[in-house]
């Protein structure tokens, strides 16, 4: 390395800081190995199953948005064609007695989201921005619906199954169980992530930030930007096949709704919430958005609707997503002043809080009677018994919804105040706030 | 001589509108050469031209004997040829280190490739190193762009477009809204950073363009009035009527 | 055969002009704010029930001009309230919330309306056949469709070209920036632009509700086609937008009515292929496939003209 080099560039990473990172992705490893222990229970497995897929699918979706800047609402496309060439795969290799064991399929998976994403991504990529996510609609309208026409390939409403346990054996694990499969899980969620994780720190990954901040300069230093987005199209579409192979193989099955609108917003919603500024942010969007459908939908009739909500609030209010908020507080935690905002944060909770139970005081209420108006008024929700019909829920849920707005909003604005001086505070010890 | 850059009948016309009327230009290989006008002239739609964001309506653009009009600009710029911005033009969101990077990464021949570590790439970090240094930004490496002040900026945009090691280099106003000191400064990068490479730098500052240039043609109403030494040019009085006025320096 | 192709035209040019309707307010709140409305086609499905709701309540004809007034009113607040708020964070983000918002309305539309169509009939006044063509009765309503489309039509390109509103629309429509330099309340013009849009689609909802299906899913079904025409009109093309909507309207009505089918032309497959993807497409007519034809017309138009027919704008 040049002298220069050596005053100007970025040090190069100390062994200590060489250490903890790959060490962190050895705990990861061994965390994923124990995880069972603690939670050993079939829907706990299942549960974690679920995510570990959600987190592929999601970093998938995040190589487009995130990293080149391209916002798509068809991407459960590749997602759901990697299921089902896996399941015809899982068929095939069953009736011919092919040695290849299951494990083998999530790759099968990401070979036909990259072989499509390959054939289609070229048009797709044309455009950018606004146009780019029309196209990406319209594609994968074109593919949902051909879905019921090629009934052979798609099976048409029922979908097409197969059956995971008829593969060769690995280590005498048939891949019946759920334990095995929460395995198999855990083991591509981590290559997969290493393997994205990676593809961020390629030129390859650094022009697609490029191409997301300034298409135009690209090409004034050199580069394609055309090449660029399809080639993160591509990889994008390899990834989110294997989750959706591995959602095959979970489900052993795969039908149209793979491929749907529904799951092109899901993973959208995910990804968003979790934050698309930083890698891990739809790692957490992932684990947040299965936790909490599979959680609400036990609470609450309506679940889809607070979900919606969830997204709209954080797209007006938190850009960043969950990551992004916390990343903010960053240079606080490191400045030393962040326990200036954490006593505003508090009192912000108590009318923000009451605002929200007003308003899902209301929207139960109203859902009550607009869905099941003959039933009994007692009804239950998010776990706690109420009478829908009693004129004291209605002035309460108006109260608290308009009481709780007007005091949050000052007490936000209370916030803002206290965010101002740890921030000027927090300057003044030279880190950027 | 060899001429790095020449137009040869270039006209451009949106609609019914002429821009450029019958452009003819030649720069040398090695000069240092001004193109200076009125406001609304034309300056930077040539700029735009011979760097390939338009292409003419009519005549050629050649880089070293080539023809180039009509190319993508990554193609043109993969032939020697780089601009910088009028409006600064960088990548906000990644620091300073980082966009050098990016403008280096072509031109040592990394491509698209996605199999190697972007931080184990020695000549990448070297020259990227050297660049940093050279626009005196290294203390302010790991500042996201977005957040540099404009000075700082227009030095990035400078660093960006000479990172790559094209031997043609097209500035656009690049001391623009800067004070005095500033322009000094930044009069001096661009003469070193440009030893030896052939430059065409549109200015308003008249104490930058007859102190930086070899040559210097003048713009007015998208045609060329005139072409020549500095000497010739300030005492042309063609340019006087249409531009410098009368107290000229 | 003639009769077909008579019937399915008028057909086509009202399945055209209504989507036109939404196509129109969709392209200028585009052009001039930037941003595509995901959640357009939600306020066709606004107006629809409301409409549905305010006809049984006061009937049809008060339903026509309350319920795109109340869907362009809440349009109107979607803009003060949530797309202002939003704008600073990019066009990305704007897209989101449309989104997100379009989501949330089908919801709430679930929720109140349920997952079943609702019987939004025809008003009295006009359930007769307007004129018997060959043998077909052509039902009045249909025609009261096209009439108020072409009404409208005419209303806006007359408000459009002739009026001072109409004059600062045409300029936003290109130059979006100008128009708040040259000392317009931006802010208010956007309102009402974006009231009005939706409005437009509220229309277009509240007609085509009693003779085409209201139920939550509507919105879901004509929102992709309705960018589909948008896109391969040329995003931010009025003009591209009306030929797209004729061209895409035309085509899904007589493909519907068209049976014909590979097998039907050249015969049936071997019954070596009978089980395979190979019998599928042979064996597919075309009124099966009249749902996706809007979405292969993107595909092409993309290959060889990305632009749109008659697009100008880059996004």
């Amino acid at each position: 390395m040049s002298e220069i080099a050596s005053t100007a560039a970025p040090p190069l990473p100390a062994t200590t800081e060489k250490l903890r990172f790959y060490g962190t992705w050895v705990i990861a490893a061994i965390a994923l190995l124990l995880l069972p222990q603690i939670f050993g229970s079939g829907s706990s497995l299942t549960t974690f199953s679920l995510i570990g897929i959600s987190i592929i699918f999601s970093l998938s979706y995040n190589i487009l948005l995130g990293q080149t800047g391209m916002l798509s609402f068809g991407h459960a496309v590749y997602y759901g064609l990697g299921g089902f060439l896996a399941v015809h795969a899982i068929n095939i290799i069953g009736a011919n007695k092919l040695p290849l064991p299951l494990p083998i399929i999530p790759l099968i998976g990401g070979l036909s989201g990259l072989t499509f994403a390959a054939l289609l991504g070229w048009v797709s990529t044309q455009r950018s921005g606004t146009a780019f996510a029309m196209i990406s609609l319209g594609v994968a309208e074109l593919i949902a619906s051909s879905a019921l026409i090629l009934r052979s390939f798609f099976g048409g409403e029922a979908g097409v199954s197969a059956n995971r346990t008829k593969l060769l054996k690995l280590f005498g694990w048939n891949f019946g169980p759920q334990i095995q499969i929460y395995y198999l899980v855990a083991a591509w969620t981590l290559i997969a992530v290493i393997a994205m994780y990676a593809l961020t720190r390629t030129p390859l990954g650094r022009m697609c930030n490029a191409v997301r901040d300034n298409p135009e300069r690209v090409q004034f230093v050199g580069y394609n930007p055309h090449i660029v987005r399809y080639l993160a199209f591509c990889f994008s579409g390899f990834f989110a096949g294997i989750a959706g192979s591995l959602a095959a193989i979970n489900f052993e099955i795969a039908n149209s709704a793979y491929l749907g609108a529904e799951q092109s917003g899901t993973v959208l919603f995910a990804t968003y919430i979790g934050g698309i500024g930083f890698f891990i942010g739809p790692i957490v969007g992932a684990i947040f958005v299965t936790l909490l459908s599979l959680g609400l939908s036990d609470l609450t009739q309506v679940w889809q609707l607070y979900f919606g909500l969830i997204f709209i609030a954080v797209v007006l209010f938190a850009p960043g997503g969950i990551t992004g908020l916390l990343m903010m507080h960053r240079p606080l935690l490191k400045a030393g002043t962040l326990p200036k905002v954490l006593p505003s944060y508090l009192v912000a909770l108590v009318p923000t809080l009451a605002m929200i139970a007003g308003l899902i005081l209301a929207i139960e209420t109203i859902v009550h009677y607009t869905v099941n108006p003959g039933d009994d008024p007692h009804i239950k929700a998010f776990g706690v018994n109420f009478d829908a019909a009693s004129p004291y829920i209605w002035a309460t849920s108006v109260i608290l919804l308009i009481g709780g707005f007007l005091v949050a909003r000052r007490t936000w604005t209370w916030v803002g105040h206290a965010w101002d001086s740890a921030s000027s505070a927090a300057r003044e010890t030279g880190i950027a706030a | 001589m060899n001429a790095a850059i020449e137009l040869r009948g270039v006209e451009k016309s949106f609609g019914n509108i002429a821009i450029i009327r019958d452009i003819n230009l030649s720069v040398a290989q090695g000069e240092r050469h001004a193109l200076i006008g009125p406001n609304g002239a034309g300056k930077s739609t040539t700029f735009n031209l011979i760097s390939g964001y338009m292409a003419p309506t009519s005549g050629s653009v050649l880089l070293h004997g080539e023809v180039i009009s009509g190319l993508p600009p990554y193609q043109i710029n993969r032939r020697g040829l780089s601009r910088s911005f009028q409006v600064t033009n960088v990548f906000a969101n990644m620091s300073v280190w980082e966009n050098l990077r990016c403008a280096v990464l072509w031109s040592s021949g990394q491509r698209y490739a996605f199999w190697k570590n972007i931080d184990n790439l020695p000549e990448v970090r070297d020259r990227t190193a050297q660049i940093l240094a050279d626009i005196n930004l290294t203390a302010r490496r790991d500042v996201p762009a977005g957040l540099l002040t404009y000075a700082e900026q227009r030095a990035l945009e400078i660093g960006i477009t000479v990172a790559g090691r094209a031997d043609v280099i097209l500035l656009d106003e690049p001391t623009a809204g800067m004070s005095h000191a500033e322009t000094e400064r930044a009069v001096a990068l661009i003469r070193r950073l440009t030893e030896g490479r052939t430059l065409l730098i549109v200015e308003h500052d008249m104490s930058v363009v007859f102190g930086l240039a070899d040559r210097i043609s003048v713009l007015v109403y998208g045609q060329i009035i005139a072409s020549g030494t500095p000497e010739e040019i300030r005492g042309n009085p063609r340019v006087r009527e249409a531009y410098l006025g009368e107290e000229a320096a | 055969m003639l009769e077909l192709i008579v019937i399915s035209t008028l057909n086509g040019v009202l399945f055209g002009m209504l989507l036109f309707l939404m196509a129109s307010g969709l392209t200028v709140i585009f052009s001039m704010l930037g941003v595509l409305n995901f959640a357009h086609a939600s306020f066709y499905m606004l107006g629809a029930f409301f409409g549905f709701q305010i006809s049984r309540w006061l009937g049809f004809w008060p339903a026509l001009v309350i319920a795109p007034l109340l869907a362009g009113a809440i349009g109107a607040g979607v803009e003060r309230y949530g797309l202002r708020r939003v704008h600073k964070n990019g066009h990305v983000a704007e897209l989101l919330f449309t989104f997100g918002l379009a989501f949330v309305i089908e919801d709430v539309v679930q929720i109140i309306w349920g997952k079943s169509p609702v019987d939004f009939r025809i008003p009295p006044l006009l359930d007769f056949p307007a004129f018997t063509i060959f043998s077909t009765n052509y039902p009045a309503y249909k025609m009261f469709m096209l009439l108020v489309s072409i009404a409208i039509f005419v209303g806006l390109l007359i408000v459009v070209k002739k009026t001072r509103i109409g004059l600062i629309v045409q300029a936003a429509l290109t130059h979006p920036h100008m128009v708040g330099h040259l000392g317009h309340n931006v802010g208010r013009v956007f309102m009402l632009v974006f009231g009005v849009g939706t409005a437009l689609a509220a229309v277009a909802g509240v007609i085509a509700g009693p003779a085409l299906v209201t139920q939550s899913n509507m919105a879901g079904l004509l929102g992709p086609i309705l960018f589909v025409v948008v896109v391969v009109g040329g995003l931010g093309s009025l003009p591209g937008a009306f030929v797209a909507s004729l061209l895409i309207g035309l085509l899904q009505t007589f493909a519907v009515s068209m049976n014909g089918s590979l097998a039907g032309a050249f015969g049936p497959l071997s019954p070596a292929y009978a089980s395979t993807w190979l019998a599928d497409i042979w064996g597919v007519t075309i009124a099966q496939i009249a749902p996706i034809m809007p979405y292969l017309l993107l595909v092409l138009i993309l290959a060889f003209r990305p632009m749109g027919l008659l697009g100008t704008r880059d996004t």
